[in-house]
């Protein structure tokens, strides 16, 4: 896993609430055996129309809009385990996925891939939606060390909450398989001092 | 005073190692393995030159990508037919049980592990597959994991959890004529949102819980999910030993005895703390059905769809019905469906398949709505042609097909086209999740099987 570093990004915007792992990367494009290449189809259906041509009016296919920070609504990567939405979004450039509420499964999914979930307010999240209408190059920090997701330009910001296990574990990109593997020893004492295997 | 809840027992009893300010080192009793969310994690095994730690732990089948004619035959498609093969050459060569396609025991993930009785209360259960919180209705901690939780519980038998909160859902009191499982999960979702579960692992407890029949609980802790929550349970009770006893991989005999007495301790104390508290009342609930593109958006059959939104903003609620083709206020009753589809780990057991079977019974389904029927697995499929149900499902005009999750996720060629309608059995009307543009209402067996016979969505009770 890359370490993650401060990113100062403009930001990329869906202010739709409930996007589930189906919209992220629908299920016909879990074909694949290997890890990459799914960013190219994040977000297919609504990217694309039934011609396979981008559809205009979609945030990533507007010009000039780019970004390491992807902004959505809240309840953001419900639905299905697949960690295939967590590639594709890493994979299409972002690093930061800001929303008001995350599925558990996907921000584990997230956290395991380096891909910084952050969690701001109701009131912090429209905030940032409306800046970035009226101004869509607004740049924002991602300070991990701080915990701190600001406005670059005025400085203020919120700060948002993350174990210290996942923040030692990005900040130095650690692996946690890493991690449970230098474990093993308790694990099999656990194993052996069972009274039963279920 | 003891105050520790079913998931407390559970939970700690399978802690190796708490790291302080992190999550736990949970002891992972069993994991079920499929196609499309394990290659890269065997991939990442070899990569660090590892095996998998508990091979007798861990129990693989082909379900999500299969196709559900033909079965026989090789897959058609190309990227499917590698995904498939992919795990066959994974399993041997990491030495782990695969039920393949053509095995009598082959099936979708969650109908196979409990009808063998691999799933077993008190067990900590993982899958890369958000279902399986289906085993939750053993009294077991089941939850779904990304595939870099797949490789560490293949390489470890372990995973690194934070621990949720507990939440309880208690529905008492009687249930109502066509009212079934489906209905119960559907209406608790819709009172509580399609995230009101997050950060929780609930306990569903109550009277009208503990009048149903297994396959019945799966259903509920199935959808669990839906509402955001890791995971559900329900405190194993008789009607979970006698469904355990006798099944090929449970314990038999003296040992059956002795693991029946330790699955009686696990209930939650009678003073047990939860972090929220909920109660349904069972007469409240009717036959549901959905209208919009998350499970939390649905409502009584008999009421029409709300009129503006009820936990979402405006917009996301007016792009909801625009995609699904509704208006706000509208009735559903009497809605032409061209598309019924009955299965997934939801609804696609044996007592689904003979309830649907009752039902339509020298009855015909509508001549413009296909109706598909898969069974949740070939020992559902055998069950049924034992008893005559394919039958009985195909006089009605059914298409009785073979085991897999088909339409649920159309991963596979059974795809709802484009704009059409489907009643459906499943766990997810989300956009586009039954094919590019499908519409998707999601109810119970009974529901699907009236509205096949109709060719319109239809209130169960008429005919009760």
């Amino acid at each position: 896993m890359e370490k993650f570093v401060t990113i100062q990004s403009a930001a990329v915007t869906l202010p739709i609430e409930n996007i589930d792992t189906d919209q992220i990367i629908p299920a016909r494009f879990l074909k694949a055996t290997d890890r990459t290449g799914f960013g190219e189809n994040l977000f297919r259906d609504w990217r694309y129309n039934e011609a396979d041509e981008p559809n205009a009016d979609f945030v990533l296919n507007q010009p000039g809009v780019k970004g390491s920070i992807l902004v959505a609504g809240r309840n953001f990567g419900c639905g299905s385990s697949r960690e295939h939405a967590a590639w594709a979004i890493y994979d299409s450039g972002f690093r930061v996925v800001v929303s008001s509420f995350f599925a558990d499964i996907f921000k584990n999914n997230a956290l395991n891939n380096g891909l910084l979930p952050v969690q701001v307010s109701d009131h912090f999240l429209q905030a940032i939606f409306w800046e970035v209408k009226r101004k869509p190059d607004t740049e924002f920090e991602v300070n991990l060390e701080k915990q701190l997701f600001s406005f670059a330009r005025l400085k203020a910001g919120e700060e948002f909450e993350i174990g210290a296990y996942h923040k030692t574990c990005l900040l130095n990109g650690y692996d946690n398989i890493d991690y449970i593997l230098s474990r093993k020893e308790s694990i099999e004492r656990f194993e052996n001092e069972r009274v039963r295997a279920w | 005073m003891n105050r520790s809840t079913l998931f407390d027992k559970v939970w700690d009893a399978h802690v190796v190692e708490h790291i302080p300010d992190g999550p736990d080192i949970l002891y992972i009793d069993q994991h079920y393995i499929h196609e499309v969310t394990s290659p890269q994690a065997f991939t990442g095994l070899e990569r660090r030159g590892l095996s998998v730690f508990r091979k007798d732990r861990t129990l693989a089948t082909a379900d999500h990508n299969v196709p559900t004619i033909d079965q026989h035959l090789p897959i058609k498609e190309a990227l499917s037919r590698h995904q498939v093969e992919k795990l066959t050459e994974n399993c041997e060569k990491f030495n782990v049980e695969l039920f393949g396609l053509g095995h009598k025991y082959q099936g979708i993930v969650h109908v196979i592990g409990p009808e063998l009785g691999v799933t077993l209360p008190g067990m900590t259960i993982v899958c890369g597959d958000s279902h399986t919180s289906t085993h939750g209705a053993f009294g077991s901690i089941a939850f779904g994991i990304g595939t870099s939780e797949v490789e560490m519980v293949m390489g470890t038998q372990c995973l690194l959890q934070n621990r949720p909160k507990t939440m309880k859902i208690e529905i008492n009191g009687e249930l109502g004529k066509g009212v079934y499982a489906k209905d119960i999960i559907l209406y608790i979702i819709s009172k509580i949102s399609a995230s009101g579960g997050t950060g929780y692992f609930v306990e569903y407890a109550g009277s009208a819980i503990r009048s149903l029949s297994m396959e019945a609980r799966m259903t509920i802790c199935n959808m669990s999910i839906e509402m955001g929550a890791r995971g559900g349970m329900i405190a194993p009770d008789e009607t979970t030993f006698e469904y355990i006893k006798g099944r090929e991989r449970a314990p038999q005999g003296a040992d059956f005895d002795e693991a029946v007495a330790y699955w009686s301790s696990l209930v939650s104390d009678i003073d047990a703390e939860y972090d929220e508290v909920l109660e349904f009342k069972a007469e409240e609930i009717e036959p549901m059905i959905t209208y919009g593109t998350n499970p939390g958006m649905g409502v009584k059959i008999s009421e029409n769809i709300p009129v503006s939104a009820t936990d979402s903003s405006k917009e996301s609620f007016t792009k909801s019905l625009e995609y699904m083709g509704l208006e706000p206020g509208q009735s559903l009753l009497g809605k032409p469906i061209n598309y019924v589809f009955i299965g997934s780990c939801t609804n696609s057991r044996i007592e689904d398949l003979r309830e649907v079977a009752g039902f339509v019974k020298g009855k015909k389904k509508a001549e413009h709505t296909n109706v598909w029927i898969i069974p949740g697995s070939k020992q559902v499929e055998q069950a049924a042609i034992d008893e005559g149900i394919d039958q009985v499902l195909k006089e009605a005009g059914f298409e009785f097909r073979q085991p897999g999750c088909s339409a649920c996720l159309g991963m596979n060629e059974d795809k709802v086209p484009k704009g059409e309608y489907c009643v459906s059995t499943s766990n997810r009307n989300f956009e586009g999740r039954q094919g590019p543009g499908a519409r998707t209402f999601l109810a119970s067996p009974l529901t699907a099987a009236a509205t096949a016979i109709n060719g319109q969505i239809t209130d169960i009770r008429d005919y009760l």
